[in-house]
């Protein structure tokens, strides 16, 4: 178990030479959330909500969720692509367990997942966006954040072993991740959407994420959207860790 | 016997799809030599050495490393061996050092171990210089080193080379040659796939023919070439047309269990033809045969076999293919 651990964390050191060497790869964490922040804001939190400020303060925790939920994809991509280039193998014939470079990659994420929090809250509190709540919830929604992606992230490796191109993993993943961040309450009030629609929102577990964040950031009910979430979170590891174990050990 | 043998696999089978891999290999290396395991693009080469790295698991057959099985214990077989994969898969965008750091620390060697392995492998394979340089600014040559390196940082009972000299101009080649030979004599044993006869002669010790998944012969060097027959015919026609009638008068007089092909000697222009034969007395009988034909001739020698000659012939190469 210890062993584990120490190689997971070695191939964590790995993956995050890698992303400090290529500061380019960040866009998708810092710069991109950003622009999709002053995008709807600007551009529809006018016509949406009325008040531009009112707008922000509800978009930007949801922004938080999609944003987390994007930041996975990168992930499976390089995955994807440190398994065409043959990388993995070495790391494969070593005796370490096969889970390491997987957990690795994943804990190295958590740097992509804290650069999403930060350029997020920090351009939204130029904007004018403001805590409501405190200190502790605040930092509870970044935590929550950073948790849901981390167990999140699981379908895209998961993706990442299954398929063929990097440029695969990233088309699969927004089939998947546009839908569940847009069909969510991120955006939009969600009582004007059609019941087909409105039902889809129920089940989302964008859904109780974005609550959850919101309580914690602008006030609001926390604890039933929380508990929720973190069901949804304990479910996605159930699921696509192993998911993603098997394909890795079956990826010839 | 057996407890001298480093690597021993029975009856390897893999299928991928519709491809047969690998269909009942045999193969086995004494401790402290090298094993060279010869073969044409997609023979089955990198499917058995990712078998016997652990990498893949045969669909049938049996497996030994260092005594250990590879089906039951692949982890232990991984503390044993070094593999250094078809294309070097040294992480571009980490430098030297961090590389073999990595490895080290995968090995369960502490910081300061796989620093002081790191340097100490640097140093040896010409690296020093370039060891703070991400991978990406190497050459194609210094990958390749750099990727044997990460192989050695266990210091492995026994290394795996997938074509470790593909794609490298032959300065370093030689190179490379020199980094096996070192390794064998401190002790390694190397099984290394190569598609270059000359490497396998240069290198190994005993040599395995793999073809369409199967081993067709495994001899050392010498005995390869005896087994084969003890000369070659070479015929070039002055009209290059005329290669199909001159490869059936080869076949006439090519030594039994042979046939002629087209004679790929490194070094030599295309357009020959040769044959393994038993005896000079085929000399005799092509010339006439030739004549009769009208096929005009501008190279004609009987000389000892090539292990080009020697593999060609046992691959029995489908010469249609060749002529089209």
């Amino acid at each position: 178990m210890t062993a584990i651990a120490m190689h997971s964390a070695a191939l964590a050191k790995r993956s995050l030479i890698k992303t400090m060497r290529t500061p380019e790869a960040l866009i998708d964490v810092t710069i991109q959330p950003v622009i999709f922040l002053l995008l709807f804001t600007y551009l529809f939190g006018g016509a949406i909500s009325g008040d531009r400020h009112e707008y922000l303060q509800l978009l930007l925790p949801g922004m938080l969720a999609q944003s987390l939920a994007m930041g996975g994809v990168a992930l499976g991509q390089n995955l994807n692509a440190d398994i065409e280039k043959g990388v993995f193998d070495r790391f494969r014939s070593l005796p370490i367990s096969r889970a390491a470079p997987l957990v690795g990659a994943v804990c190295a994420d958590v740097v992509r997942y804290l650069s999403v929090c930060v350029s997020l809250l920090l351009f939204g509190t130029i904007m004018g966006f403001r805590v409501e709540t405190g200190f502790l919830p605040a930092l509870g929604a970044v935590a929550l954040s950073i948790g849901f992606g981390l167990c999140f992230c699981w379908i895209s490796v998961w993706v990442g072993m299954m398929v063929r191109t990097s440029g695969a993993v990233q088309g699969i993943m927004f089939l998947l991740v546009l839908p569940l961040t847009f069909g969510s309450p991120v955006f939009v009030p969600t009582d004007t959407l059609p019941g087909w629609l409105q039902a889809f929102v129920a089940v989302n577990p964008i859904t109780p994420l974005v609550k959850a964040i919101r309580g914690l950031l602008v006030g609001g009910p926390v604890a039933g959207p929380l508990g929720t979430t973190l069901l949804w979170m304990a479910g996605l590891l159930v699921v696509f860790v192993p998911l993603a174990l098997r394909a890795y050990s079956r990826r010839a | 016997m057996t407890e001298d043998l480093v690597v021993r696999a029975e009856g390897l089978r893999k299928r991928f799809g519709s491809t047969q891999a690998l269909d009942g290999v045999d193969l086995s290396m004494r401790r402290g030599t090298v094993l060279g395991v010869l073969g044409p693009n997609g023979a089955g080469k990198t499917t058995a050495v990712r078998v016997l790295a652990t990498l893949l698991r045969p669909d049938e057959g049996r497996a030994f490393v260092a005594g250990i099985d590879v089906l039951k214990n692949p982890r232990q077989v991984r503390r044993k061996i070094g593999l250094t994969g078809q294309y070097a898969s040294v992480d571009e965008d980490l430098t030297g050092v961090q590389n073999l750091v990595l490895i080290g620390r995968l090995l369960d060697l502490s910081g300061r171990d796989a620093r002081r392995r790191a340097d100490e492998l640097l140093e040896w394979f010409d690296l020093s210089e370039a060891a703070r340089r991400p991978a990406k600014t190497y050459s194609g040559g210094m990958r390749r080193r750099l990727d044997l390196a990460a192989s050695l940082v266990g210091q492995p009972e026994v290394i795996f080379l997938d074509e470790p000299t593909t794609g490298l101009d032959p300065a370093k080649r030689e190179d490379m040659w020199g980094v096996v030979r070192t390794q064998v004599a401190s002790g390694a044993s190397v099984l290394l796939t190569t598609q270059y006869l000359e490497e396998a002669d240069a290198l190994a010790d005993e040599i395995v023919v793999v073809n369409h998944g199967r081993v067709i012969a495994h001899d050392t060097p010498d005995g390869l070439k005896r087994k084969v027959g003890g000369q070659t015919l070479r015929v070039r026609p002055a009209d290059p047309a005329r290669l199909p009638d001159v490869l059936r008068l080869l076949d006439v007089v090519a030594a039994p269990g042979t046939a002629a092909g087209l004679d790929e000697t490194a070094g030599s222009r295309p357009g020959a033809a040769s044959v393994p034969v038993s005896s000079d007395e085929a000399l005799d009988k092509l010339i006439p045969a030739l004549r009769a034909d009208g096929v005009e001739v501008t190279e004609l020698a009987l000389h000892l076999p090539s292990l080009d000659e020697v593999f060609h012939a046992l691959t029995g190469r489908v010469r249609t293919e060749e002529l089209v």
